[in-house]
C-alpha cells in the first residue's frame, strides 16, 4: 500500500510560549513560531513555496481564509490554504504541507497553527453553533461535559467504581504537571499534589478542574521538505514522518448501538492505519513517546487502550503503576500535554511534533528521554460520539 | 339527549411541588397573613415547562392504549397559551403526531374556556373523536394569595361517541360580568377582587342559579349528584354552594388545592378526569367552572368506565411529586429573579426556521427512520442507513421515538454548561427497539443518575430565544419511573 513514511523530512519546527498571551495578537504569536522553525530550518523565507494555516474558532481575532498568516508573516504572494478539522486542525495543517511536498507540487512548505482564545471573553472554550438542525435537539453541551460521559460508560462497562477511576485519572493530571514543570513553554508549570486534584471542584461529573486541560493562547509550525532538500541542508538523519492518518466519524457512534460509549472508535481506526504506514508491529516497544490529546484525563485513559498501548480495561492501573510517566516504558505528555503545555486548539498537533522532533533531536533540556527515535501524536477534534481523530507518527530516517 | 360523552382521561402535573412554607418564610416579613397560609405544596412546572408541553403530556396519558389515528379535533384551553398568535395547538398536534387533517384549535381569554372550551369540544365530538386539553401555567407575583393558591397542570379528555365512559347529559351557561379577578391583555399577574365580595354577590348568586338552569335543562335532581366538581380556593366555598344548590356537600370532591393548587384554566377539568378515575359506573358528575358567569356540565358514568386501559391519571401525577423547599429557584423558573448567568447564557438561540419546517417530523413528533432493508431503527432518519454493515440508500420509514423506552447509554451532570436548573443533565440515550440520540436529560434530582437508568421521552422547552421573544421545543429523556404508575 502508498504510503507517506519516510518521503518527507522535517527540517525546522517552532513553538511559542503558551498560555494567556494578554499582550500578543495572532500576529505576535505566528511570528513567534515561525521565526523559531525559520532559524531552525537554517533557510530564508523565499525558500518557502507554499504554506498551510490551521485555525479553528476563525470567529475569534484570527480570522478566516488563508490571509492572515499570508498578512502576518508578509508571504510573497504564495500559495495559502487555511484547515480547520476541530481539535486536529493543527496537525491538519501539517498533513496538507506534508502531502504537498510529497506529491512533488514543492521542495518546502510552511504549516502553522495559531489560537487566541483568551480574546473570547470565555474561561472554557467558546460557545458555538452546531448547525442549523441540531442545535434544535442536541444538547448544548460542553466540552467537558461531552467528553465526561466517556467515563460513566467506561466505569460501568469494566465494573470499577468511580472513585478508583478518579484515581487513575488524577494520575493522569498529577504526571502532566510534573512534566509541565520543566517546560519553560508550558502554560501551566506547577506541580500539584493528588490530594488537590481529586478534591477539586467539580466541572462536569466526574470531572473536576484538574481533569481538564488549559485554555490557551499560543502558536507552533512546522517546515517540511523533502529528503533531498533535507540533505541539501546539511541534515544527515532527519526527523521523518513516518505516518499520517486521519479518521472522521460518519455518525455512527451518535446514532448507532454498536458502540458503547466508552472509548473513541476513530482513535481505534486511525492508530491501527498509522502502525501499518509506519510499519509498527508492537507499539510498546517501538513507540519512544507520544503526546496524545488529553484534554481531559478521561480522555487520556481511554485512549491509551485506543491507541493499543494498553490492554482494554488495563488503563487504569497501567497508568497508577508508571508506564506512561516520565520514567515509565512509554512517557506521555512529556511536554505537559494539553492539560499543562495547554491547547490553542489550531496550535496544538503542531505542539505535539514540536515536542517529538525536540526529543528526537536531543534538544527538550531538564525534559529530554533517553535516545527516543519514535513518536506518536494524537488528536482528538469534537466530542466522544462524533468527532475527528488524527494520529501522527514520527522518526529518524534510520532508526 | 345526544350519546355523546367522553370517551378517556388524562392528567399531568409537574414532578416539582413547591412547599408553601418556604414561600411564607421568604415573604411574611412583607405580609404576615402569608404565614396562615403557608401549608401544603403547590405543583411548579420544571424550566423546560409551559401550558404547552404540559397539555401534551395530559393528551399522551389519555391517548393510553387508544388509537390516535382516529382523532379528528383537537381544542387546546389555556390562559397562559406560550404564543399569543401562533398556532399552540398544531404544535401538540405534532407532538402528538395526529393527523394533519384534524380540525385544530386554541380555546382561551378566560379561565372559564376550560369549561365552555370543553361545552363547544363536545359539541364538535358529535363529527368524530376530539381531543379536548386544558393547561394554565400562571405568573403571580412575590408575596400575592396568589402565588399561594396557584398551580401548574393540565388535563385532557378525548370525547366522541363510540365507547363512552361517561355520557353527557347537558348543562347550562350563564354569561355575567362579575369582574372577580381579571388581566388585562399586556399584563404579566392576574388581578385579584375582594374575596368577600366574590363570594356574596358572585359565586352566592350565579352558582345556585346556573345549576339550577343545568337540573332543570337535563331532567337530573340535585339529589342524585354523586360528583360535585367545582374550582374554588376559598376554603369551604364548594360547599357552600353545593348546599344551596340543594346538592349533597359530601359529593364536593376534593380541590386539590393541598398539594396541587388552582390549575387556572385546567382545573375543572383536572377534578374531572380525578372524579372519572374514581368514579363507578351509573354515577352523575356535576362540573361546575365559574368567572364573569359559570358553565355547568353534567355527565352520567358508564359500564366502559371499566375497560378503559390503565393510565396515570390525577392519581399517578399526584403520586410523582417531590417536595421542593426552594423557593428561589421558583422565582428564577418564572423570570421573576434576575440571576446572573454568565457568559455561556448570552448564546444566541436563533432557530432557523426554515431548517425547523424541513425538520419537523424530527423535531416536533421526534420522528425517527427505520431501514427496510436492515431493520436498523435510527434518529435521525438520514438518506443512508447509519448501519456499518448496511448503508442501504433512501430505505428508511418513519418510525417514532416519543413512546419507545430508552435508557442511560453514557451521561453527565455539567456544571460548565447553561442551564436554567443547573447541573446540565445530558447524555448518549440507547432506545429499546435501537438507535442512539444523544440529548437532554430532565426530571433528574443531580446525582440520581447512572448507567443504565431506565428512561421515558417528555416534550420539552428546548431553548428559549429572549431576542426574538421564541422557544423551541423537543424531546428530552426523563426518568421513567415517573410515569409508571397507572
Amino acid at each position: 500500500m502508498a504510503g507517506i513514511r519516510d518521503k518527507v523530512a522535517i527540517i525546522g519546527m517552532g513553538c511559542s510560549k503558551f498560555g494567556e498571551r494578554w499582550d500578543m495578537s495572532p500576529d505576535d504569536l505566528m511570528l513567534e513560531s515561525y521565526t523559531e522553525a525559520l532559524e531552525d530550518a537554517g533557510i530564508a523565507q523565499d525558500d518557502i513555496q507554499m504554506a498551510w494555516l490551521g485555525v479553528f474558532f476563525d470567529e475569534q481575532n484570527v480570522g478566516k481564509s488563508a490571509i492572515p498568516l499570508s498578512q502576518a508573516l508578509r508571504l510573497p504572494n504564495i500559495p495559502v490554504t487555511r484547515v480547520e478539522n476541530l481539535c486536529a486542525t493543527g496537525t491538519e495543517a501539517l498533513r496538507g504541507a506534508v502531502y504537498a511536498v510529497a506529491a512533488g507540487a514543492c521542495d518546502v512548505a510552511l504549516a502553522l497553527g495559531v489560537e487566541k482564545l483568551k480574546d473570547t471573553g470565555y474561561g472554557g472554550l467558546p460557545e458555538r453553533t452546531k448547525g442549523t438542525f441540531e442545535d434544535l435537539w442536541q444538547p448544548n453541551s460542553t466540552a467537558p461535559g461531552s467528553f465526561a460521559q466517556l467515563a460513566s460508560a467506561y466505569a460501568a462497562k469494566h465494573g470499577i467504581e468511580m472513585d478508583d477511576l478518579k484515581r487513575a485519572m488524577a494520575h493522569v493530571s498529577w504526571k502532566s504537571h510534573q512534566n509541565g514543570s520543566k517546560n519553560p513553554k508550558a502554560h501551566l508549570q506547577n506541580q500539584v499534589e493528588m490530594d488537590k486534584i481529586l478534591n477539586a471542584p467539580m466541572v462536569s461529573f466526574p470531572l473536576g478542574l484538574f481533569d481538564c486541560c488549559g485554555v490557551s493562547d499560543g502558536s507552533a509550525a512546522a517546515i517540511v521538505a523533502t529528503p533531498e532538500k533535507a540533505k541539501e541542508l546539511g541534515i544527515d538523519n532527519p526527523v521523518m514522518v513516518k505516518a499520517m492518518q486521519l479518521a472522521a466519524s460518519n455518525g455512527v457512534e451518535m446514532a448507532h448501538n454498536s458502540w458503547d460509549g466508552s472509548y473513541t472508535m476513530t482513535t481505534r481506526m486511525a492508530a491501527s492505519r498509522a502502525y501499518e504506514e509506519a510499519g509498527i508491529t508492537d507499539p510498546v516497544k517501538e513507540i519512544s513517546m507520544t503526546e496524545v490529546h488529553d484534554c481531559f484525563s478521561i480522555t487520556e485513559l481511554v485512549v491509551m487502550e485506543d491507541l493499543q498501548l494498553s490492554k482494554e480495561g488495563e488503563a487504569p492501573k497501567d497508568i497508577l503503576d508508571g508506564k506512561f510517566d516520565a520514567d515509565g516504558d512509554v512517557p506521555c505528555q512529556i511536554d505537559g500535554g494539553l492539560k499543562c503545555f495547554g491547547h490553542p486548539i489550531g496550535a496544538s498537533g503542531l505542539r505535539m511534533a514540536y515536542e517529538v522532533y525536540t526529543q528526537i533531536n536531543g534538544r527538550a533540556g531538564d525534559r529530554q528521554l533517553k535516545d527516543p527515535t519514535m513518536g506518536l501524536t494524537h488528536n482528538l477534534g469534537g466530542i466522544p460520539n462524533r468527532n475527528v481523530c488524527s494520529v501522527s507518527i514520527l522518526g529518524r530516517l534510520e532508526q | 339527549m345526544s350519546d355523546v360523552g367522553i370517551t378517556a382521561y388524562g392528567a399531568y402535573l409537574p414532578k416539582r411541588r413547591l412547599s408553601r412554607a418556604a414561600i411564607a418564610a421568604a415573604n411574611a416579613w412583607m405580609n404576615p397573613a402569608l404565614k396562615g397560609m403557608g401549608r401544603g405544596t403547590k405543583s411548579m412546572c420544571n424550566w423546560d415547562e409551559d401550558a404547552l408541553t404540559m397539555a401534551v403530556e395530559a393528551a399522551r396519558d389519555c391517548l393510553t392504549g387508544l388509537d390516535r389515528t382516529q382523532v379528528s379535533q383537537i381544542s387546546f384551553a389555556s390562559t397562559t397559551h406560550p404564543f399569543a398568535d401562533r398556532h399552540n395547538a398544531g404544535v401538540i398536534r405534532a407532538a402528538l403526531t395526529l393527523s394533519e387533517d384534524v380540525r385544530s384549535s386554541d380555546a382561551g381569554g378566560s379561565q372559564r374556556a376550560g369549561t365552555s372550551g370543553l361545552i363547544q369540544a363536545l359539541d364538535g365530538a358529535t363529527q368524530g373523536p376530539s381531543l379536548f386539553l386544558a393547561a394554565d401555567h400562571r405568573k403571580t407575583k412575590p408575596g400575592s394569595a396568589l402565588e399561594m393558591q396557584n398551580g401548574d397542570g393540565a388535563a385532557a379528555l378525548l370525547l366522541g361517541t363510540e365507547n363512552v365512559i361517561a355520557t353527557y347529559l347537558g348543562g347550562a351557561s350563564l354569561a355575567r360580568d362579575l369582574v372577580d379577578h381579571y388581566r388585562d391583555a399586556n399584563a404579566e399577574y392576574d388581578y385579584a377582587l375582594e374575596e368577600r365580595w366574590i363570594r356574596d354577590m358572585g359565586y352566592d348568586q350565579i352558582v345556585p342559579e346556573a345549576v339550577g338552569k343545568a337540573l332543570a335543562a337535563t331532567g337530573v335532581s340535585a339529589d342524585e349528584v354523586d360528583h360535585f366538581i367545582m374550582p374554588a380556593t376559598q376554603r369551604n366555598l364548594a360547599a357552600r354552594e353545593a348546599k344551596k344548590s340543594g346538592i349533597n356537600p359530601d359529593t364536593v370532591r376534593d380541590n386539590l388545592a393541598a398539594n396541587v393548587g388552582e390549575a387556572g384554566t385546567a382545573h375543572a377539568v383536572l377534578m374531572l378526569a380525578h372524579a372519572l378515575q374514581e368514579a363507578e359506573p351509573g354515577q352523575i358528575i356535576m362540573v361546575v367552572g365559574f368567572g364573569q358567569g359559570a358553565d355547568v356540565l353534567l355527565f352520567r358514568t358508564t359500564e366502559a368506565l371499566k375497560s378503559l386501559p390503565a393510565r396515570s391519571g390525577v392519581a399517578g401525577a399526584l403520586a410523582r411529586g417531590v417536595e421542593d423547599h426552594n423557593y428561589p429557584r421558583f422565582l428564577s423558573f418564572n423570570g421573576l429573579l434576575d440571576y446572573e448567568w454568565g457568559i455561556r447564557a448570552e448564546r444566541d438561540n436563533r432557530t432557523a426556521q426554515s431548517t425547523f419546517y424541513r425538520k419537523r417530523d424530527a423535531v416536533t413528533s421526534f420522528m425517527g427512520g427505520k431501514c427496510t432493508q436492515c431493520g436498523t431503527v435510527q434518529f435521525p432518519k438520514t438518506a443512508i442507513c447509519v448501519n456499518p454493515n448496511c448503508g442501504a440508500r433512501d430505505t428508511q420509514e418513519d418510525f417514532p421515538f416519543a413512546d419507545m423506552a430508552a435508557e442511560v447509554k453514557t451521561f453527565t451532570e455539567d456544571n460548565l454548561a447553561y442551564s436554567p436548573n443547573p447541573p446540565l443533565q445530558y447524555g448518549n440515550v440507547a432506545f429499546e427497539e435501537g438507535g442512539n440520540v444523544y440529548m437532554d436529560l430532565t426530571d433528574f434530582d443531580a446525582g440520581t443518575i447512572s448507567v443504565g437508568s431506565p428512561l421515558k421521552m417528555v416534550f420539552r422547552i428546548k431553548d428559549f430565544d429572549d431576542k426574538r421573544g421564541f422557544r423551541r421545543y423537543f424531546w428530552k429523556a426523563a426518568p421513567a419511573e415517573l410515569k409508571k404508575e397507572t
